[in-house]
């Protein structure tokens, strides 16, 4: 009897041994304030959608925290010898969550509807042809060289979607199944409540054999990020990713249970800039603006505006990508160097003091990065002669019409590079995109030929070091020329229950990456 | 006879209303600068033209303003409220989704307050200037004075935060996955601060009319002659005296109903209640015209529908209404 008592007890001892020593189950809680419009990354981008449409759509590659590519859908690739043709190797075996099987053919209608339906049209803009000679190898013909494709097939931007349930003929930007998914990624959609929550449940039968961890993430919706911080602070939530008010981060930062991170933000590279509408009278001069970046004190807005949370902006590319260019001009406080920088171009001081008077639109809705930077730079660039009238928005809507209607002198902007700068910097300077009513577009009205020759070699430059030299030339004369003066990065974070929480999603597109690794205790 | 012509002539002012609703409304909307494209390329990140062009077209936008009028009009007498352009969801899924909480919400505020106004109010008049109706005339003063999202916030870092008794935000936990009753008791816990928030204003009011109401009434013959033929004082009271004094409480409930909903949209939003009132407020800044509209055709009905209960309530408390038709 005694015998069989202890070896109960053993048996129980080693039960509960196995449940403690392996993490797998639970769920993950993570909050926002984004509200998806749906869930097909194919037809939207943008951090709502991509951070659900990431764990139920897998793509071919996935990127880890050092810009490398690992395999994923596609368990190899190789480039042609020219660089012109990619062929993705996908996984056998695998399938969609309604069981049909992941075929090449998947491959080329989604790279195919992305192409015609995505915002980012550079993504796969050389791709002239998907050759799916059998089921597992796609092969992509391109135009030209196209270094940015590995990425532009990677989390958040290239995703797989099944033929057979998208490809019916239906408009894919207003497809029903849009937000009724059916997906290859490591977790399925449960249930999507528009601006409430969204609950996906693990994959049972996803290709990565061991994973997902987790058994079910819940995304819930906050209307206001003090009520969604106040649920992180009390543990109701496990997760807050894209954090970006440094009031917020610091009070989250006293709690011991939760671990507040900056890493995760690589790829989408935000930044926070001061645009200049060139074609205005003042602003055409070239001095004025780089009186304007002289006369701007970054060092203030980092630590005093932002608690040290940002960091300075130098130029176009952020400055966790590989092609981030430190050598350039760097505009260091100078209001000496500003007022002379307007005496020669012509705005000498009134009697009062004004050399002119220029309106400075901004966003209320960000806080800290437009509404207090903006309301440093009206006393500060009134130290150079420069009356700065303010002019907030009401909302996002008012604002971008302004700015892509080009109604507008200066503005606040927040802008994210999206991982290479063929997708999110090309976009704000090259000539072509010029274009009226589209936000994000080249709105500063710059153009300058050799920047354009410059960007369009190096989309195409195979040769990394190669292409970081030419980015870097494009930078200097970016920089040099001012079309807008650079502040600094978005304080993005995550911060989750460091007691709780295992693998959390550091790599370069953070939350907008599988959370297949992730553990809950 | 009455009644039917009531309710008829009720029916004809709520199609002229909501028509009008409808109309300014949709005017309103198209005059604020921006459109569902330009959100959709925020959403997006960027946009090319050609797409912007491609999601107007689909969406009827590229059309001129009198005809997408006219088009939304004759679509919605059909019963048919369209495509949220934001979600891609037929607006009437949207606010199915999101009217039983806050139908929830206003009613228990509704009730709460009521009920609790006028409990209060009688008690207050009971001895006038005593201990009682001080602290009445007290609480109502700053229920009344203290807006709506203040009180909502105050109550959250008491509450959720000081003494965390109450959870402050949602509708109930979904990360508990609750079934049936621990469902209804978790939701019934969660509604908590947000009705007391809503109803606390109204209580206010109802309490300081009931009892300025109760005050007047009790000098009334009828309630001398009530206590002359021996009546109890509990029946002076609650039968002779406060159903006379509730008329103006039920009138004021009737015409309130519509600054109730509004002031629902503020409770949602401070304890992220999924509501009718936050979709209406997040559906204006991303400029999903059909989904405002068809909330707005929601809620005109809700009011329409409220001020035609206040006339028959009206007509069961007081029969001389009755006899007047």
């Amino acid at each position: 009897m005694k015998r069989i008592m202890l070896a109960a007890v053993a048996v129980t001892m080693m039960l509960s041994g196995i449940a403690v020593s392996s993490a797998d189950g639970g769920t993950l809680v993570i909050a926002t304030t984004q509200k998806p419009r749906h869930l097909n990354p194919a037809v939207q981008s943008g951090i709502a959608t991509a951070v659900p449409g990431t764990q139920i759509f897998a793509t071919p590659v996935r990127f880890d925290e050092n810009w490398n590519p690992q395999p994923y859908l596609a368990e190899s690739w190789a480039f042609s010898d020219d660089g012109l043709a990619l062929t993705l190797n996908l996984r056998k075996g695998a399938t969609f969550h309604d069981g049909h099987p992941i075929t090449s053919k998947d491959v080329a209608f989604s790279i195919e509807t992305i192409k015609a339906n995505h915002p980012f049209k550079t993504m796969f803009g050389p791709v002239e042809a998907v050759d799916t000679p059998d089921d597992h190898p796609a092969v992509l013909r391109l135009s030209a060289p196209h270094p940015a494709l590995l990425l532009a097939l990677s989390s958040a931007l290239g995703v797989i979607i099944p033929e057979h349930i998208y490809g019916d003929g239906q408009d894919p930007k207003a497809h029903p199944r849009n937000s009724d998914t059916v997906g290859s990624g490591p977790f399925k959609l449960a249930e999507f409540k528009p601006g409430e929550h969204i609950i996906l449940e693990k994959n049972e039968n996803f290709f990565l054999e061991g994973y997902p961890k987790l058994d079910r993430i819940i995304i819930k919706n906050y209307k206001d990020v003090t009520s969604m911080v106040l649920a992180m602070d009390s543990g109701e939530v496990d997760m807050l990713p894209f954090l970006a008010g440094t009031r917020d981060i610091a009070r989250l930062r006293k709690n011991a249970s939760i671990e507040v991170t900056d890493q995760g933000y690589a790829a989408v590279g935000p930044l926070n800039w001061l645009a200049f509408n060139t074609k205005h009278e003042i602003f055409k001069d070239v001095r004025v603006r780089r009186a304007i970046a002289y006369a701007i004190d970054r060092d203030f807005i980092v630590n005093a505006l932002h608690g040290g949370f940002s960091t300075a902006a130098t130029g176009p590319v952020h400055p966790g990508s590989p092609f981030f260019a430190p050598d350039v001009e760097s505009y260091d406080l100078d209001l000496a160097k500003a007022a002379a920088l307007l005496d020669e171009a012509g705005y000498p001081a009134g009697s009062d003091g004004v050399r002119f008077s220029v309106e400075l639109d901004y966003l209320p809705a960000f806080a800290e990065q437009q509404k207090n930077v903006a309301e440093y730079l009206r006393p500060q660039l009134k130290k150079v002669g420069i009356a700065v009238q303010l002019r907030a928005s009401p909302d996002f809507p008012s604002w971008a019409k302004r700015v892509s209607s080009h109604e507008f002198e200066l503005t606040m902007d927040i802008v994210f590079n999206w991982g290479d700068p063929v997708i999110g910097v090309h976009r704000t300077y090259v000539c072509s995109n010029i274009r009226q009513g589209v936000i994000w577009s080249n709105t500063q009205s710059y153009c300058n030929e050799e920047v354009d020759a410059l960007l369009d070699a190096a989309g195409k430059e195979i040769d990394q070091a190669k292409r970081q030299t030419l980015y870097r030339q494009a930078q200097q004369i970016i920089v040099d020329e001012v079309p807008l003066a650079f502040l600094n990065t978005l304080p993005y974070h995550t911060a989750y229950n460091k007691n709780k929480i295992g693998n959390p999603p550091l790599s370069i597109w953070g939350a907008m990456a599988p959370l297949d690794k992730v553990t809950v205790q | 006879m009455g009644l039917i012509w009531l309710i008829g002539k009720r029916l004809l002012y709520a199609v002229a209303l909501i028509t009008a609703v409808l109309v300014l409304n949709f005017s309103l909307l198209h005059l604020a600068p921006g459109d569902p494209a330009d959100v959709i390329a925020g959403e997006m990140g960027g946009a090319t033209a050609e797409l912007l062009a491609e999601i107007r077209a689909l969406y009827g936008l590229d059309k001129p303003f009198l005809v997408q009028l006219g088009l939304y009009l004759q679509r919605a007498y059909q019963g048919d409220l369209g495509m949220s352009f934001y979600y891609n969801l037929p607006v009437v899924d949207l606010i199915l989704q999101r009217l039983p909480a806050t139908m929830l919400l206003v009613f228990t505020a509704l009730s709460f307050a009521t009920v609790g106004g006028t409990v209060l109010g009688v008690l207050a008049a009971r001895k006038p200037g005593g201990f009682t109706s001080s602290m009445v005339t007290l609480l109502s003063l700053v229920g009344y004075a203290a807006p709506i999202f203040w009180t909502g916030l105050m109550l959250i870092i008491l509450f959720g935060v000081v003494i965390p008794i109450f959870p402050i935000s949602g509708l109930y936990n979904v990360a508990k996955m609750a079934t049936g009753l621990s469902r209804a008791v978790d939701i019934a816990h969660h509604l908590v601060l947000p009705s007391f928030t809503l109803g606390v204003v109204y209580l206010a009011l109802y309490s300081r009319l009931t009892r300025a109401s109760m005050l007047e009434v009790m000098q009334a013959d009828y309630v001398r002659t009530a206590r002359a033929k021996g009546a109890r004082e509990r029946t002076v009271y609650l039968r002779h005296a406060l159903r006379n004094a509730i008329l103006p409480v039920v009138t004021m409930a009737g015409l309130q109903f519509g600054s109730l909903i509004s002031g629902a949209v503020l409770v949602e939003t401070v304890f992220n209640w999924p509501g009718l009132g936050t979709l209406v407020f997040e559906s204006v800044i991303a400029r999903d015209y059909p989904t405002v509209l068809g909330v707005l055709f929601f809620s005109a009905t809700l009011v329409i529908a409220a001020n035609l209960v206040t006339d028959l309530v009206y007509r069961m408390i007081d029969p001389r209404i009755r006899l007047q038709d």
